[in-house]
């Protein structure tokens, strides 16, 4: 079958998908966006965590045929154009949760819907909205620490931003 | 001894947190692992696993198989062109079962189909006819008169050594004299523990893509932690000569031990070879599980004698780790727990004896901590016995017998390095506790926080019968191979200009697991050389090996040997600056791309000698040389190097309902020199969450039928972040003079404590014995269901 999807705001078609297939799938080996992982494809690990209309699911959850006419967004979609990291990205790098970096792509995502929603997540909110996805590197305190410092980065530059508009 | 090398802080060198080199390809998506490769005209291979753990195998039919529109090849057996078997040290891993299947999930047949599901199907369309085999699956159904023999024609240096066919390898550890000694203990503590199988569970599946190439050879590209170790293994399979068996490194989705062993390698060159096309082959999480050696699990005799006042007199130990059904590293996993199992204590009379066994069992092998693990669970249950019996705090009987440099081990080694056992026992103690109660609302009127509890958001509790209890561990590991093993790393550094600014690209064949190894490299060449560019290619086996990625050993062994190679490097530049460009003699230092003398003083610049061409030195690094233990006496200097690390566990335990939640894990390790803090601080919290798994939830279970019933994220549970405490750090550096910098490998000690700091908090909080881990919650709950508390 076809599947016709944007996948990070580019119009995207697959053909000849098997209708037992997952969008994980779909979005790995015939889209070429290998960003999202494959750590379970049982939906356990959050490694595959993309954003599908909106909402966090695991890719791996989802039939490629469910994906129909949805928006999509993977990791390799959170990056600026040149290359700009988002603020989850640069404090996951400068807080050392980066270890083998196989959870992070769905960690990622994960945590940017977070901060997008709560610019100033208490530890239990980090860690409860991070609970879907497993690291088995890093023992996740580096992975809080990530989060809240995107978060702070992020409230101060809205701040910053705000009183620029004021003035 | 010279005070270690300090590169200027924030440039990038040893003792900085630097940046990993591959971290923002990690964040944005781009880094490519195993998993993530592709090849036009690729096939995807499935491998077919037997469903029992012993039976012989009649017969295999895949005519169904091969018929199936897409597949392009079915393999068994019959097909291998070369040797059948493979084996790290032993060699007897079929690499695909003929006769016989000695463990549930040993593969029996492959395929390789377009489409990952077309193979899958096929694979279930070969007929197997099978003859189940009565299943050995522990000591006493594999050493019973008439028991079913696993290896009956082993040949390998352990054969003639052991008491049964089954036991795979034995060592004894003989010191002083225990019988003469016994009397004179005032308190006698005695446990039997045991562990259950943990598993390394590795985010990224087994996984390769193997690429027939036109010379006849193959070309693959895989997730190992010693790209050298697969290509030994697999040019006999394979029938090829070494250099025809070309391994590049795919990105690594974590190790810690499961990828030693072989797993698609194999299997995926075969199948490339046998379709001339490049094969992928992928492990869904099932699998992986059934595809990768495990810890192994174990039963553990202990007896402990002290003097009133806590001083160890004796100590008496047996070991028994199931080593399932091939060898693997079992032989190298028994000495570790023979040669460490009373831990970091001075004890004048020990008698200990470890041994492997060959069961039905999964075959288990190297995970993080590889021996040392099973022991520590086991000795420091008994020092918390002994406290117990002698009524002193846990730290104190621990600190009364605490070795340091100086002190011998069983083994007659003494230790040579600092070893600072007691003080960071006392630094986890005299931490600050974590606040009472932390469920409880702060404002009045307000609800209690449920995630602080333990059962969590599942409501179960508000707090009513859940007791808090604090405990206490220490361990302690070798770091690299031991046992008179030939361990060494080859690096190769190249020193050039590109734009006219100096670059070092540095090569080796170590494999980077996600632990940093990569970052580490590049600090020691920014520290050795002065430049701040260093380009690291990707390890292969062009050149020579740099052992494992594991055993703790990668930042002492590949840093040590970039270190040298950048020795020679610098050496030569030198040389180079003085004959040509008139550079005085005496100490110089190269720093920011110039060359300084003592003073400080610019003397010239890389530049200055590059630009007639590139400087380039290979060099081969080893550690000091080790001993075999004595096969009776386990007497040798066995080991490289000894790290510790201490652990404090706060826990709460919901009794009523057998919930535990583990509310802090603060650790102290001594790292000797902390080469890149911000990475070892990342080891030191992966590792103790690793040992609070095995602790209070990861177990792969297996039936008296061998089989293994919960391969799944959904059944075998690692923790997630709710399960995850605070855990605080302390690093101490007190630098080993015989290392590169000073450093201490730091991998795995912290696996070692965590899992008995974490069971000591339970028994504190519940007054249980807890002679098991995983703890479940019917070991905790086991009064009010009117049976007897687990003893
Ligand atoms: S791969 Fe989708 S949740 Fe694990
Ligand atoms: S960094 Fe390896 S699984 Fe998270």
């Amino acid at each position: 079958m076809r599947v016709s999807l944007t996948v990070n705001g580019r119009p995207r078609t697959a053909d000849g998908v098997w209708p037992g297939e997952s969008l994980l799938f779909v979005l790995r080996e015939r889209l070429g966006l290998p960003g999202s992982k494959n750590a379970c494809e049982q939906g356990e690990c959050g490694s595959c965590t993309v954003r599908l209309d909106g909402d966090l699911v695991c890719a791996c959850l989802v039939a490629a045929g469910q994906a129909e006419g949805a928006e999509v967004t993977t990791v390799e979609g959170l990056a600026g154009p040149g290359g700009d990291l988002t603020p989850v990205q640069r404090a996951f790098l400068d807080t050392g949760a980066v270890q083998c970096g196989f959870c992070t792509p769905g960690l990622i995502v994960a945590a940017e819907a977070l901060v997008a929603a709560d610019l100033h997540p208490s530890d239990g909110d980090i860690r409860e909205a991070l609970s879907g996805n497993l690291c088995r590197c890093t023992g996740y305190e580096a992975v809080l620490a990530a989060v809240r410092l995107a978060a702070a980065r992020t409230a101060r530059e809205a701040t910053a931003g705000a009183e620029t508009d004021a003035r | 001894m010279t005070a270690p090398d300090r590169a200027r802080p924030g440039a990038g060198g040893v003792g900085d947190s630097a940046a990993r080199p591959d971290g923002v390809r990690k964040v944005i998506g781009t880094f490519a692992y195993s998993s993530d490769l592709r090849h036009d005209d690729m096939l995807w291979g499935h491998t077919l696993r037997s469903p029992h753990a012993h039976a012989r195998v009649l017969a295999i039919d895949t005519a169904d198989a091969r018929a199936v529109p897409g597949v392009a090849a079915v393999l068994t057996h019959a097909d291998l062109p070369a040797a059948t078997h493979y084996g790290l040290e032993i060699t007897d891993q079929p690499v695909l079962a003929a006769d016989r299947v000695r463990h549930h999930g040993e593969p029996v047949a492959l395929v390789a189909a377009d489409h990952p599901e077309t193979a899958r199907r096929a694979a279930a369309l070969v007929r197997v006819t099978y003859e189940e085999l009565p299943v050995v699956h522990d000591e006493a159904t594999a050493t019973a008169p008439g028991a079913p023999v696993l290896h009956p024609d082993r040949t390998d240096a352990y054969a003639a050594r052991v008491p049964h066919p089954n036991v795979l390898h034995r060592q004894p550890v003989r010191r002083g004299d225990t019988a003469a000694a016994a009397p004179t203990a005032d308190v006698v503590v005695t446990g039997d523990y045991e562990i259950g199988m943990q598993d390394q569970a590795p985010l990224g599946p087994e996984s390769g893509l193997a690429v027939p190439a036109d010379d006849g050879g193959i070309d693959l590209y895989v997730a190992t932690q010693w790209l050298h170790a697969d290509q030994r293994q697999l040019a006999p399979v394979l029938g090829l000569p070494p250099e025809k068996v070309r391994i590049t490194l795919a990105g690594v989705g974590g190790a810690f031990g499961a990828r030693e062993d072989l797993s698609v390698q194999a299997h995926a060159c075969l199948l490339a070879l046998s379709t001339g096309r490049p094969v992928k082959m992928v492990y869904n999480r099932e699998e992986s599980f059934l595809g990768h050696v495990h810890r192994h699990p174990a039963r553990l005799h202990y007896e402990h004698g002290a003097l009133r006042d806590g001083t160890l007199v004796y100590v008496r130990a047996r070991i028994v780790l199931d080593g399932g059904a091939y060898a693997s590293s079992s032989p190298a996993v028994v000495g570790n727990a023979a040669s460490l199992a009373i831990g970091p204590y001075r004890v004048p009379h020990a008698d200990i004896e470890a041994l492997a066994l060959y069961t039905n069992n999964p075959p288990c092998g190297a995970m993080r901590g590889f021996g040392a693990v099973q022991a520590c669970f086991a000795y420091e249950s008994q020092m918390d016995r002994l406290a117990d019996a002698l009524g002193l705090h846990p730290v104190d009987v621990r600190v009364r017998n605490a070795v340091d440099r100086g002190d011998t081990m069983p083994t007659g080694q003494v230790i040579d390095a600092p070893a600072p056992a007691a003080e960071l026992l006392r630094t986890v103690r005299d931490r600050p506790l974590p606040p009472e109660r932390p469920w409880e609302p702060t404002a009045p009127g307000a609800a209690p926080d449920l995630r602080a509890l333990p059962g969590g958001l599942s409501n179960t509790t508000h707090g009513e019968d859940v007791v808090r209890g604090v405990g206490y561990a220490i361990g302690i590991k070798n770091a690299a191979y031991s046992e008179g093993f030939d361990d060494y790393a080859t690096a190769r550094v190249r020193l050039e200009l590109d734009g006219g600014a100096p670059v070092a690209t540095v090569r080796s064949a170590a494999a980077e697991v996600g632990q940093g190894n990569v970052t580490v490299q590049a600090q020691v060449a920014r520290t050795e050389l002065g430049v701040t560019r260093v380009v690291l290619p990707p390890p292969d086996t062009t050149l020579g090996s740099a052992g494992s990625s594991s055993a703790s050993r990668q930042t002492y062994m590949t840093g040590g040997a970039v270190r040298q190679a950048c020795a020679a490097v610098r050496d030569e530049v030198l040389r180079i600056g003085r004959e040509r460009h008139g550079w005085p003699g005496g100490a110089l230092r190269l720093s920011g791309g110039r060359v300084l003398d003592a003073a400080g003083t610019p003397v010239g610049t890389l530049a200055d000698v590059l630009r007639d061409g590139p400087v380039e030195r290979e060099t081969v690094f080893r550690h000091r040389p080790t001993e075999p233990f004595d096969p009776v006496t386990g007497q040798g200097n066995g080991h490289v190097q000894y790290a510790l690390c201490a652990h404090r566990a706060v826990v709460e335990v919901d009794t009523a309902l057998g919930l535990v939640k583990v509310v802090e894990l603060a650790a102290a390790q001594d790292v000797g020199r902390a080469v890149n803090p911000l990475a070892v601080t990342g080891q030191i919290h992966g590792g103790a969450l690793q040992g609070l798994g095995l602790a209070v939830m990861e177990e792969i279970l297996v039936g008296p039928d061998g089989r293994a019933r919960n391969p799944s994220f959904t059944d075998y549970l690692i923790p997630t972040v709710l399960d995850t405490p605070v855990m605080p750090v302390d690093i101490l550096e007190r630098p080993d003079p015989h290392a590169p910098y000073g450093l201490r490998g730091a991998g795995e000690p912290p696996t070692l404590s965590s899992t008995p700091a974490v069971v000591a908090a339970v028994r504190d909080a519940t007054g249980l014995a807890l002679r098991r881990v995983p703890v479940r919650p019917d070991h905790l709950v086991a009064d009010r269901l009117g049976t007897a508390p687990e003893d």
